[in-house]
C-alpha cells in the first residue's frame, strides 16, 4: 500500500512539472493563471497524500484546507487585478 | 525520502522562471508557484506549522499584495530594465556559495539525535514544559513562555507592518 501511495506521490510530482511548463511558457495570462490553479489542486492532493503516508492526516488535512480557501482568494485576486487592468501579453 | 529531489528540483525551476519571465504579472504567478512547492518540502521534512505558514502567506497573502501593487503603479514603473551582469559578480558569487557549501559541511545532519539541539534544549522542553508551563502543547510553550518577549516584539513588527500597508492602500492613495 505504501508503494502504491508513493508512486502516486511521484506522479502527481511529475504532473506538476508539466502544469509548470505551461505557467513559465504561457503565451498569455490566463495559460498561466489556469497553469497556477492546476499547481495548487495537485500541490492539495499531495499534502493530503503525505499526510496518510506518515499517518497523520488529521494534522495534514488542516493544510490542505487552507491550501484550497487561499487558492480561491488568490485566484479571486488575480482574475480581478487581469478584470482591471485589461487583457494584456 | 527520495521524493525531495523532484520538488527540490521543481523548486529550483520555479525560482529561475520566476526572475527570467518577461513581465512582472507572469513573475508574481510563478512566485506562487515557487511558495506552493516550498510549502511542499516543509510538510515533506515534517515542519507541518512552517508549511501552513508558507501557504498561508507565501501563496495567498504576497499573491494579492503583489497584483495590489501592481494595480497602483503604472507600466512604465514596473517596466523591466535588465543590466549586464558585472564580472564581479560572476565570479565572486560562486566563490561565496563555495565558502557556504563548505560552512554547511560541519552542520549536524537532518534529523540527528545526537546533534548539540536535540541533546541539551530539546529535552529540557519536552520534560518541563507541562510541568512549568501548564501549556499542553510544547510548541505554543516555548513560544508563548519560554520566549514571549521575543513573540510580544515580533507581533509589534508584524502590527507596525499591519498599519503601514493598510495606510498605503487607501482608496485613492497612489
Amino acid at each position: 500500500m505504501n508503494t502504491f501511495l508513493f508512486f502516486v506521490l511521484v506522479a502527481l510530482t511529475t504532473v506538476m512539472l508539466v502544469y509548470l511548463y505551461r505557467v513559465v511558457r504561457g503565451p498569455t495570462a490566463f495559460d498561466r493563471v489556469l497553469g497556477l490553479n492546476g499547481i495548487s489542486t495537485k500541490a492539495i492532493i499531495l499534502i493530503v497524500l503525505l499526510g496518510t503516508i506518515f499517518g497523520r492526516v488529521d494534522m495534514f488535512v488542516d493544510i490542505s484546507t487552507g491550501y484550497a480557501i487561499l487558492n480561491l482568494v488568490g485566484a479571486l485576486a488575480i482574475t480581478k487585478f487581469l478584470e482591471e487592468r485589461g487583457e494584456r501579453e | 525520502m527520495i521524493l525531495e529531489l523532484p520538488l527540490l528540483v521543481l523548486l529550483v525551476m520555479t525560482a529561475a522562471g520566476a526572475i527570467l519571465v518577461k513581465d512582472l504579472v507572469s513573475g508574481v504567478f510563478i512566485l506562487g508557484s515557487y511558495s506552493f512547492v516550498l510549502a511542499l518540502v516543509w510538510a515533506l521534512v515534517g515542519a507541518v506549522d512552517v508549511a501552513f505558514v508558507e501557504a498561508v502567506v507565501g501563496a495567498g497573502l504576497a499573491t494579492v499584495f503583489f497584483l495590489l501593487t501592481l494595480s497602483r503603479t503604472e507600466e512604465k514603473d514596473t517596466e523591466l530594465r535588465r543590466l549586464p551582469v558585472p564580472k564581479v559578480a560572476l565570479i565572486g558569487l560562486p566563490l561565496l556559495a563555495l565558502l557556504m557549501l563548505y560552512g554547511a559541511g560541519d552542520l549536524p545532519v537532518f534529523n540527528d539525535p545526537r546533534s548539540p539541539a536535540s541533546t541539551h534544549l530539546s529535552p529540557l522542553y519536552l520534560e518541563n514544559s507541562v510541568e512549568q508551563t501548564r501549556t499542553p502543547n510544547v510548541v505554543t510553550a516555548i513560544l508563548m513562555d519560554y520566549r514571549a518577549l521575543d513573540t510580544l516584539v515580533e507581533t509589534l513588527v508584524i502590527f507596525t507592518a499591519g498599519i503601514a500597508c493598510a495606510l498605503l492602500l487607501r482608496n485613492g492613495a497612489r
